[in-house]
């Protein structure tokens, strides 16, 4: 354990220690590439001032409630496409194609509808998470053994008895993918909306990442996106590993 | 074997009528005739064996004994009512351990206790673990499927299908994927549990020795269509042993037969 701990503490040290030596050696402007110091300035200077918080926590809100918007829809959605042939040829071929689209497509017209509000925000969300989360549900009920539900039917389990105590469980690996491939799309979507949308209601992440390219501020600009990757690692380590880590165990999938 | 019209005289003393029963499965090239005309009665607290080489119908009629499947023409009765669709009463073992990967080797034989009436979570935990100790695994009650052999599956599986108290036990090839030495273990489990359950069990398998194992009678079924063309009693003593020279000498008589019937298919085909 501390040897994985080490050895990759040293791998991320190497990486600031190459960035730091790519600056010292002046090949591009301090204007394009900021030195890590910079950087760090400028993320404490945000952080003692409290506009990161506040720009972070304005995000994650949007992000959380789009994001679960997306799941309660998309989950039963999803769930009904597997289930049967007529919404499968309906909404599962509406899913399929409107995920392909790529989600900042959605901001002009989250702005004309709604408006510089925070509905827009929320829409360009759900909009970029709906659609692979329908398609990834979809995938894990059809690809469960039908052995299952068999088994199931033979010790008289039914209808919706079936579905939430077989076929859901049964699917939740997929259904795990779906949701991590589904919230990264979620963050993509909501960044796409800040960095083009600017609402008075709450100033988030994608805001400051505009604003600091607007003032030419390269070290704002590149904490932004700092920040971005962390709160996106940390969700994916304390919200989804130890989900995958129990789906593994009892699975007998993967290496521990 | 039966054919007279209607219900016979004995269908009254049956746990398990099937009369005239007709079977076929349309695939994207052909019409397959899985069962033709199958008519087969078998008493309360009976142990028969299906046999038959792949492809005749014999699992098609054990999953329509369940309710898993309906036939397209005759008649299905378990005590004396027609079978409408999967029951309690009546519950299925398959090949694969059709176990949930989900649940621990507990959560599996609690699934089917939770959906039968009247019983307090005290009374399903009692008999889970009542079951689970009768195969032998109520230590791994709380291990994960996964972690379980090919034949301790099957035990679970085994109790999965006994705790709900089922009068009749279908057996899908349930020990097919298993390894030798493990499969005579449970010839012996499933012969033990049988004489103290008397639970009556319809067991399907191609493997003609095991059949004489187990049943008290053969019936021994033909492809294309699936037809039964003959049946054994088989009244050897009790637990058998499947290595015993008595019980071999059934076995190749009706090995024999059964390879007629396969070379005048293939013949006809």
């Amino acid at each position: 354990m501390i040897v994985r701990w080490l050895s990759a503490s040293l791998f991320f040290l190497a990486l600031l220690a190459a960035w730091h030596l790519a600056v010292k050696a002046k090949i591009w402007s301090p204007l394009l590439l900021p030195s890590p110091l910079s950087v760090f300035d400028y993320l404490r200077s945000a952080v003692e001032d409290g506009t990161l918080w506040e720009a972070a926590a304005v995000t994650v809100r949007r992000l959380l409630i789009g994001y679960g918007l997306g799941i309660l829809a998309g989950l039963p959605l999803g769930l009904l496409t597997a289930s049967s042939r007529w919404s499968q040829d309906t909404i599962g071929v509406l899913a399929l194609g409107l995920q392909t689209l790529p989600s900042v497509c959605w901001v002009p017209l989250a702005l004309l509808w709604f408006g510089q509000t925070e509905s827009a925000m929320l829409f360009v969300v759900v909009m970029g998470t709906l659609w692979s989360l329908i398609l990834a549900t979809d995938n894990g009920v059809r690809t469960i053994p039908p052995i299952y539900t068999r088994a199931a039917r033979s010790m008289g389990s039914t209808g919706l008895h079936t579905w939430t105590h077989v076929v859901l469980p049964a699917s939740l690996p997929f259904l795990l993918s779906g949701m991590k491939q589904g919230w990264a799309f979620a963050w993509r979507s909501l960044m796409a909306a800040e960095i083009f949308v600017t609402i008075l209601t709450g100033f988030g992440l994608g805001h400051l990442l505009h604003y600091g390219r607007e003032l030419n501020a390269m070290d704002q600009v590149v904490g932004i996106m700092f920040v971005i990757v962390v709160i996106g690692l940390a969700v994916d380590k304390t919200l989804f590993a130890p989900i995958e880590r129990f789906l593994h165990r009892r699975w007998g999938t993967g290496r521990p | 074997m039966l054919t007279s019209e209607g219900p016979s005289a004995n269908t009254a003393s049956s746990k398990l009528v099937l009369e005239h029963i007709s079977k076929s499965f349309q695939t994207s090239s052909l019409t397959v005739q899985a069962l033709d005309d199958v008519t087969l009665h078998i008493a309360e607290g009976e142990f028969v064996c299906l046999v038959g080489p792949s492809g005749c119908g014999k699992s098609t009629l054990l999953n329509i004994i369940a309710g898993l499947d309906r036939p397209d023409r005759g008649l299905v009765q378990a005590d004396g009512e027609t079978i409408a669709g999967p029951g309690p009463h009546r519950l299925m073992m398959f090949q694969e351990a059709a176990l949930f990967p989900w649940l621990t080797v507990l959560g599996n034989v609690l699934f089917g206790l939770k959906l039968s009436n009247g019983l307090t979570a005290a009374e399903r935990q009692e008999k889970a673990e009542y079951f689970l100790e009768l195969v032998g695994l109520k230590r791994f009650m709380h291990s994960n499927v996964h972690e379980l052999s090919g034949g301790m599956k099957q035990r679970v599986a085994l109790a999965r299908a006994l705790a709900p108290n089922p009068s009749v036990l279908l057996m899908d090839e349930p020990f097919g994927a298993l390894d030798a030495l493990t499969r005579e273990q449970l010839y012996g489990d499933i012969q033990r549990i049988w004489s103290q359950h008397r639970k009556t069990i319809v067991f399907v398998t191609h493997n003609v020795r095991e059949a004489v194992c187990l049943g008290d009678r053969v019936i021994l079924f033909s492809p294309n269509p699936g037809r039964i063309r003959e049946e054994f009693a088989i009244p050897l003593p009790r637990p058998r042993d499947i290595n015993s020279v008595d019980l071999a000498r059934y076995a190749t008589e009706i090995t024999r037969v059964l390879k007629g019937y396969v070379q005048q298919t293939e013949v006809a085909g």
